[in-house]
């Protein structure tokens, strides 16, 4: 049963990510793009998908979910050197070719060659991160 | 175009419906790259056809709904280079960071985590820079 909630959420995300034209790169780039023609479409698209989130928050205080022991913690509230660096090495990617996860496999369809190449690029960094952060660490002990 | 908006808002909805399912009934964060990254590096093998399953769909109904439409288009960079550097960045970036634009910026922003916030501004930060950099400077995009 979890498997088949699983496959609705990525069913229900793609066609978001479709209807909102989050899969065409140009409306994201030009989201990014303050200095060119501005396309105000990502603000709402991320508090179109916030408000629903928001309240799905709020309904999980004092809840359990319907298929598991319990909702997920919070994480601690620290702000790690990866995790800034992971961000702004993503938002550079991200500007690049104007695709981030959810977007570059929904749009694997209709994307052409290049979208292929990148969700393979992507998933070569994904694959790579595990060693890299390791080496990483290693060279500059967080702190 | 006008109803540009109004389509972001919808297509947004569905994105935070699909969140909402997936933490209501699953119990789980829905995080692309988490999803997908997990998968590829072994880290997720318990649930994974879960992962596997939340992939499927966000695959082929795009492209069922893609197709009735007759077809749709993303404007990708015809440059070799900059799509492998470009898919490179995002996937050792989110990976690195735990999260992506669904992972900290829809379901981290909405329990107003400060991971989640931090993360956001830092990478439109950083995609808002790429463009003045690759695009207004170097017109390499």
């Amino acid at each position: 049963m979890r498997v088949v909630v699983s496959f609705l959420t990525g069913s229900l995300f793609g066609l978001g990510l479709l209807i909102s034209g989050m899969t065409d790169t140009t409306k994201v780039q030009g989201w990014l793009d303050v200095f060119g023609d501005w396309d105000p479409t990502l603000a709402f698209v991320m508090g179109g998908a916030i408000i629903p989130m928001a309240i799905a928050w709020r309904f999980t205080i004092g809840r359990k979910p319907v298929l598991a022991a319990a909702f997920p913690t919070p994480p601690e509230p620290r702000i790690g050197r990866n995790l800034v660096i992971g961000s702004t090495l993503f938002g550079a990617g991200w500007g690049l070719a104007g695709l981030c996860p959810g977007p570059a496999i929904a749009s694997l369809s209709y994307g052409g060659a290049g979208g292929l190449v990148f969700v393979i690029a992507m998933l070569t960094g994904m694959v790579l991160t595990p060693g890299l952060r390791v080496r990483f660490d290693r060279a500059l002990p967080a702190t | 175009m006008q109803q540009d908006w109004i389509l972001g808002l919808i297509g947004g909805g569905l994105i935070g419906m699909a969140g909402a399912l997936f933490l209501l009934v699953n119990g789980r964060v829905m995080g692309a790259s988490g999803i997908i990254g997990g998968l590829v590096d072994g880290s997720g093998r318990s649930d994974w056809q879960e992962r596997a399953a939340l992939i499927a769909g966000l695959f082929i109904v795009p492209a069922i709904a893609a197709a009735a439409i007759g077809g749709s288009e993303t404007n990708l960079t015809g440059n070799w280079v900059v799509i492998i550097a470009a898919g490179l960045l995002v996937g050792i970036g989110t990976r690195l960071a735990n999260g992506c634009t669904s992972g900290h910026g829809v379901c981290g922003i909405s329990r107003l985590s400060l991971r989640g916030i931090v993360a956001t501004a830092f990478y439109i930060g950083a995609g808002g820079l790429t463009m003045v950099l690759f695009k207004h400077v170097l017109g390499v995009i």
